[in-house]
């Protein structure tokens, strides 16, 4: 039941290491010194990604630093399965006092654990028990990181790329034994697909005789030829 | 108001061996009329007085991020509807944004002008339905009475836009699914004329009431650095004192063309954040009546047939106006790789899309930051110390929708 990564699915890739010119950025940089270890900006919203393991301490330079993030507004993991570490896990700051913003990235693998950010931002808690629940990332140094959205004693993280839309089991209350049974998901037909992804662009991708002479459209990327 | 679900079975008496007093676990929820939807609060007291407060949610999770991946851009509209269903067109304006951002295209003046006024009409409908529970749950029973009157017509005015009294899907990336129809503008704006009447006949019952103040004034109080500590946004945040809010400090659309002020509360208490939300809906009724002013002749959608879709008429003549349409209902539009985190102002505060695009026809990733998890989190900070009671009535003041929070 595993579905496949949609052929042609081409995630942007955010670790850039070259400096890019933004106030927040240079600013930020400036504060975290060697911790930060990529940046970009992409349409106008500045993005870093530090050292897993100082995540912590820059966050707190962050919030008590000239930049003044105050909140901490949202954490989320993305699961990029193609790489060798497969989920970023992404913090929102915003300052209230200085009306900016700034996201802030790490990345991590199934097993490497994230420093928990919660003795800097309280709002953390329960953001990074939603991402441990969804995505399967631990954060080291959580007070309390039960699962927050799934079931009692549900297994598997949903939102993985590996796991299926459909899940594994089922419930109904089943009048026999006057209980919720779990079962097996069973469908009346496989789970469809659509692609849309139409084969003939992957044709006008490549470079046929002729094709220099034409301009290209600035969406295609040279990663698709 | 304060029916107890169940109370643990475990032994609370002190023993001979033990003479330390156990605290009471009570269960208050996921079926409780004060709950606000399906929360299930495990609260342990001590007497009547809370000392543990955790909330557990996820009773209504439907896997909303994930199915959004599976879905193309527009279908995944819908779904904004069936978070918040309290302010559904809220949710969709910040959908419709980030998307929009990720395609570079901008709506025409007039579809903005008509975003921000539903906006502001859900802002009412929103604030509507939490202000009157919340004098529910406190023990005001004809507040929630006139309320859902008012709200009955609000939603009328959707039903009339868009064909549906709650789900609307009425914003789309690029616009606006329809024009208001002949006449809509008009009884909108004949509404606003008596709307504030309205809402000051509603503060008559509950603002300087003595039992309301009785259970909402020093109920709850969360100063300025906890609220901004806890990722308070929102009313939430304005009750506490912050002058913060995003239609005036990153404004969308046309907000930066409104007038209107900010109404921020001293004390953070509960019966702060209800004067916050009473205030704002007056306030609402003002940019209501500014977009019907100034509202632009023109298109409502973006004008490319590669994303918006023709009209149904173009599409009985012309095989191309067919062929975009059936492209777009099936495929749907190819989004150019990128990501973004677009914002909005929802009547209960920041509402969020980190939007993954990878440039195929459907999300690589869509995060949702729901308004109300870091106010729920807080739960335990606030009610610490309250009694039972007064943990119904923070519960009451969160303006907690779990359509959003469970996702």
């Amino acid at each position: 039941m595993s579905e496949p990564e949609a052929a042609g699915s081409n995630p942007p890739d955010t670790h850039n290491t070259v400096p890019v010119p933004h106030p927040i950025i240079a600013r930020a940089r400036d504060l975290l010194g060697d911790a930060v270890i990529a940046e970009t900006v992409i349409h106008g919203e500045p993005i870093i990604t530090v050292k897993r393991e100082q995540i912590a301490d820059a966050l707190l330079k962050l919030r008590d630093g000239a930049l003044a993030f105050e909140q901490l507004v949202t954490v989320c993991g993305v699961d990029y399965p193609g790489r060798p570490e497969r989920f970023e896990v992404v913090y929102n700051l915003l300052s209230v006092s200085k009306n900016h913003r700034l996201r802030v990235k790490v990345t991590t693998d199934e097993d490497t654990p994230v420093p928990s950010v919660n003795a800097v931002y309280p709002s953390a808690n329960w953001f990074e028990r939603e991402t441990w629940d969804l995505y399967g990332v631990f954060f080291s140094d959580h007070p309390d990181l039960r699962r927050l959205l799934t079931d009692y004693g549900f297994e598997g993280h949903p939102l993985r790329k590996d796991f299926p839309l459909t899940g594994y089991v089922e419930l109904r209350y089943d009048e026999d034994q006057k209980r919720v049974v779990y079962e097996p998901v069973k469908l009346v037909q496989d789970y469809r697909n659509f692609e849309f992804l139409s084969p003939w662009e992957a044709v006008t991708d490549m470079q046929l005789p002729g094709d220099e002479k034409a301009v290209k459209p600035s969406h295609w990327d040279a990663s698709r030829t | 108001m304060t029916d107890i679900s169940s109370i643990s079975s475990q032994d609370t008496a002190a023993t001979a061996s033990d003479p330390r007093i156990r605290p009471y676990t009570i269960n208050f929820g996921p079926q409780h009329p004060a709950a606000h939807g399906v929360l299930r609060l495990v609260l342990e007291m001590d007497g009547e007085i809370v000392e543990r407060a955790d909330p557990h949610i996820g009773l209504l999770h439907r896997g909303t991020e994930k199915l959004i991946e599976h879905k193309t851009y527009l279908q995944a509209v819908p779904y904004f509807d069936r978070l918040d269903y309290v302010s559904p067109m809220c949710e969709e304006h910040a959908f419709a944004l980030a998307v929009e951002k990720l395609l570079g295209i901008t709506a025409p003046p007039r579809a903005q002008y008509i975003r921000v006024m539903f906006a502001e009409l859900t802002r009412m409908l929103n604030h509507l339905l939490n202000l009157t529970t919340f004098g529910l749950d406190v023990g005001a029973i004809t507040p929630a009475l006139w309320g859902f009157e008012e709200r009955e017509k609000l939603m009328e005015f959707y039903e009339r836009a868009s064909g549906a009294r709650l789900h609307a899907n009425y914003f789309r990336p690029g616009g606006v699914a329809f024009d208001l129809p002949a006449g809509l503008a008009d009884d909108i704006w004949e509404y606003t004329e008596h709307f504030p009447k309205f809402v000051r006949e509603l503060e008559t019952l509950l603002t300087e009431n003595r039992i309301f103040k009785q259970r909402s004034v020093d109920i709850g109080i969360v100063d300025r650095d906890a609220a901004l500590a806890w990722g308070f946004t929102g009313p939430m945040l304005r009750a506490s004192g912050v002058a913060w809010d995003l239609r005036k400090a990153q404004p969308y659309d046309v907000y930066d063309k409104m007038e209107f002020d900010i109404p921020v509360g001293l004390t953070g208490d509960c019966w702060a954040r209800y004067l916050v939300r009473m205030e704002e809906m007056k306030e609402s009724n003002k940019i209501v009546r500014q977009c019907l002013s100034r509202l632009p002749d023109g298109p409502v959608k973006v004008d490319d047939r590669k994303i918006s879709p023709p009209p149904r008429a173009e599409m009985k003549r012309s095989m191309e106006a067919l062929i975009h349409h059936f492209k777009l209902y099936t495929e749907g539009y190819h989004v150019p790789a990128g990501e973004t985190y677009t914002v909005v102002e929802t009547p209960k505060g920041e509402f969020g899309v980190y939007l993954v695009s990878d440039g195929t026809n459907k999300p690589y990733r869509c995060h949702i930051r729901a308004t109300g998890i870091p106010h729920l989190a807080a739960t335990e900070m606030m009610a610490k110390g309250h009694m039972l009671a007064d943990a119904v009535a923070i519960i009451g003041s969160l303006d907690v929708v779990f359509g959003e929070i469970d996702r």
